[in-house]
């Protein structure tokens, strides 16, 4: 479904659902160079069990327009601007990645419209490291393929997302080269940029009392579980539940970010 | 300070890599039963899986979570060979059905209707051009044929209704070379996508999607599975081609990019941004056509893929001895091999075939369909049936067989000749096989 945002056309996949204001509403955030996709079976679930689903293509993403923001806060506003458009004073925020960080400041600008914070293959600070970020802006293949190849687990694919036969590797390569074809002003870079130099993050989670999820891949190479430790510590609420997947958790264990999420969306 | 995000990628300077194709030939979308730890892949030989609470089936039924419902929709055997074949492909899902026939079906149905239409090369299996010929017209959709290698002919065959192009990396039986680079600009400059099928080259040898092609299939019974035991077919989507745009720009694929009332509704597009096609050709096309592939046969291609690299190599070189050899015997009027200089392709295959044009190739005898029959008669190691990519080597002579309902104009059109042999050679040694041709040209021109 098509919102406008800011003057701009925004994008989110609601699972052919019409909105309904006597139900509660998940947004889900992607990370860098990714669109709504990765979260196919999750959004899908909760579109089917009681929930208005905003499963969001960021700004410069997919079918969303504008240029995409360079920076985590401008993203925050922007997804507070989107529940302005879709009538939703409250939402439970579900992040992966840079999503996460977009999910974390959110709840920090506005407290009163984040119902819970559900924050998947999260670290703070988001430091990319010198390598990745000249070769998001310089050799485009070769970063997309960096982050496909340390977001999972193995070289071996596992069990698969939206449906059987699908290659998560395969899958992930192509989304992040289509994000690529769709909008070729240094997408990747300016994502990459924008979790480097988010720096709000401690003061961020100091302020949020809302309930807190963590889910964590325990073979995640792009943000080991190790390196969220400073948002565990200063979100000591917060429950942490740890899949056997990489940073594509989504994908790698669709069933167990799912059970993980819906027994958080439920407690609520 | 936390070792965080990619501050791994200081430390691997040389950067990641992917797993090479043997590797992926072995290893792609399987690990040891977590069950059992069984090492191979076992055959789930099940019709149907237990679905839990009503909840849980409502939600596998709905496409909100992963799992298997029923074999004729998936099943965590063909799921392996699924994963595995889109790994070695290089796309985003494969779907196993019942034969290479079933899956250039499934490509055709899933986005084509009555009142669609094919641009399709003359040089194609006889199979391929009964159904596009025949039977898919008989439901509406219509195909026009082009000489492959004349991109006019290509662009000049596109009708507004047009919604697919198709070829074969390699034809059959002539080794007609398709141009995929040249032929998917043309296909994506209005907006259509590229159908290859890849079944005599292999991913191995040619990887359609690395030139430009957006959906390729196999006739999985031939060189994948490699050993002449079971029938199947593997479809493959690149996930390449950018359906919402081409729908936007043209109002075409509303199959993939309107809501489909036989979902729920679902919109396969925004459902999955890369895998629409795929979604659509397991959701709509296993679930109503029903050419679903057997876990048991599923299991018979994994095996053979597990040494494809292998097996192609020896089949490119026996072939590449007996076309010395032919090429040069005074009883062969031609050898149609792209790596020879009298080939129209001998240029194009060093670029996509650098490997080798394969195991299967034909030559023109002297003395036409009478020597023809005496060669395949006097032949003892080569076996004389309809099928190629067998580990043993076969004969077979087109104009008798496969493609025997092609009308002669038709057959002509696809460079069959009436005197032609094919042969897909196989693993033997390559003395005896040479041998054993040798026997059968010398009864081939004793009654010339």
């Amino acid at each position: 479904m098509l919102y406008d945002v800011h003057g701009a056309p925004a994008y989110a996949y609601t699972g052919g659902k019409v909105f309904n204001p006597e139900q509660p509403t998940i947004v889900f955030l992607h990370g860098a160079q990714n669109d709504h996709s990765v979260w196919a079976l999750q959004s899908r679930y909760f579109a089917h069990h009681g929930w208005n689903v905003l499963a969001v293509d960021l700004p410069g993403h997919g079918r969303s327009g504008g240029a995409a923001l360079g920076a985590v806060e401008a993203m925050a506003d922007w997804v507070l601007a989107l529940l302005d458009a879709a009538g939703a004073q409250k939402a439970l925020l579900a992040g992966h990645s840079m999503g996460s960080l977009i999910a974390l400041e959110a709840a920090h600008r506005a407290p009163d419209r984040v119902s819970g914070l559900a924050l998947l293959g999260t670290t703070f600070p988001m430091k990319v490291s010198d390598t990745l970020l000249a070769a998001s802006r310089d050799a485009l293949e070769s970063a997309i393929d960096m982050v496909n190849i340390w977001s999972h687990s193995g070289p071996v694919p596992r069990p698969a997302s939206p449906a059987p036969g699908f290659s998560s590797t395969g899958m992930s390569r192509r989304l992040m080269q289509r994000l690529a074809e769709q909008n070729p002003a240094q997408l990747f870079h300016t994502d990459f940029t924008a979790c480097n130099a988010y720096a709000n993050g401690a003061t961020a989670a100091a302020g949020v009392s809302c309930p807190v999820l963590f889910i964590l891949g325990s073979r995640d190479m792009m943000t080991p579980p190790r390196s969220a430790q400073a948002l565990t510590a200063a979100l000591k609420h917060g429950r942490i539940v740890t899949v056997d997947a990489g940073h594509a958790m989504m994908a790698e264990q669709p069933d167990a970010v799912l059970d993980a999420l819906a027994a958080f969306a439920r407690a609520l | 300070m936390p070792l965080v995000f990619v501050n791994i990628g200081e430390s691997i300077m040389s950067g990641p890599r992917y797993p090479g194709f043997d590797t992926l030939s072995l290893h792609a979308g399987a690990s040891p039963d977590p069950a059992t730890g069984a090492r191979a892949t076992p055959v789930y030989f099940t019709s149907s899986f237990a679905l839990g609470d009503t909840d849980h089936a409502a939600s596998l039924f709905n496409m909100e979570r992963a799992g298997h419902v029923y074999s004729r929709i998936s099943n965590p055997t063909n799921a392996v060979l699924e994963e595995r074949i889109a790994a070695l492909e290089g796309g985003v899902a494969g779907i196993a059905t019942a034969s290479g026939q079933a899956a250039l079906h499934l490509a055709i149905a899933t986005i084509l209707g009555a009142g669609s239409h094919i641009v399709a090369s003359t040089a194609l299996y006889g199979g391929s051009h009964n159904l596009l010929a025949y039977t898919m017209k008989r439901f509406g959709v219509e195909t026009s044929f082009v000489d492959p290698r004349d991109i006019d002919a290509w662009r000049a065959a596109i009708r507004p209704e047009t919604k697919l192009m198709f070829g074969e990396s390699l034809g059959n039986p002539g080794l007609e070379l398709l141009d995929i680079p040249r032929v998917a600009a043309l296909a994506h400059e209005h907006d259509l996508p590229l159908l290859v099928d890849s079944t005599l080259s292999t991913p191995y040898l040619l990887k359609p999607f690395d030139h430009g092609a957006d959906l390729v299939f196999h006739s999985a019974t031939k060189f994948l599975c490699g050993h002449g035991t079971a029938i199947g077919g593997l479809l493959v989507d690149s996930g390449s081609f950018d359906w919402q745009r081409a729908h936007a720009r043209t109002g075409r694929f509303a199959e993939l990019c309107d809501p489909y009332e036989g979902f729920h509704g679902m919109v396969f597009a925004e459902e999955s941004t890369v895998g629409a096609f795929a979604l659509r050709a397991r959701r709509e096309g296993l679930r109503d056509f029903g050419a679903a592939m057997s876990p048991h046969n599923a299991f018979a291609i994994l095996q053979g893929i597990e040494t494809l690299g292998l097996r192609m190599e020896r089949h490119v070189a026996n072939a590449r001895r007996l076309v010395e050899f032919l090429a040069s015997h005074p009883a062969v009027e031609s050898v149609a091999w792209p790596e020879l200089d009298s080939h129209p392709d001998v240029e194009l295959a060093k670029t996509l075939l650098p490997r080798g044009c394969g195991g299967v190739f034909s030559f023109n005898l002297r003395g036409g369909r009478a020597a023809g029959k005496r060669f395949v008669d006097g032949l003892k190691l080569f076996s004389h049936l309809a099928n190629v990519g067998d580990v043993k080597s076969l004969v077979i002579h087109p104009a008798s067989t496969t493609h025997f309902r092609v009308p002669a104009e038709q057959l002509a059109r696809a460079g069959v000749g009436e005197g032609m042999i094919r042969l897909s050679v196989g693993l033997e040694d390559a003395d005896d096989l040479i041998e054993d041709l040798t026997r059968g040209l010398k009864l081939a021109q004793k009654g010339a």
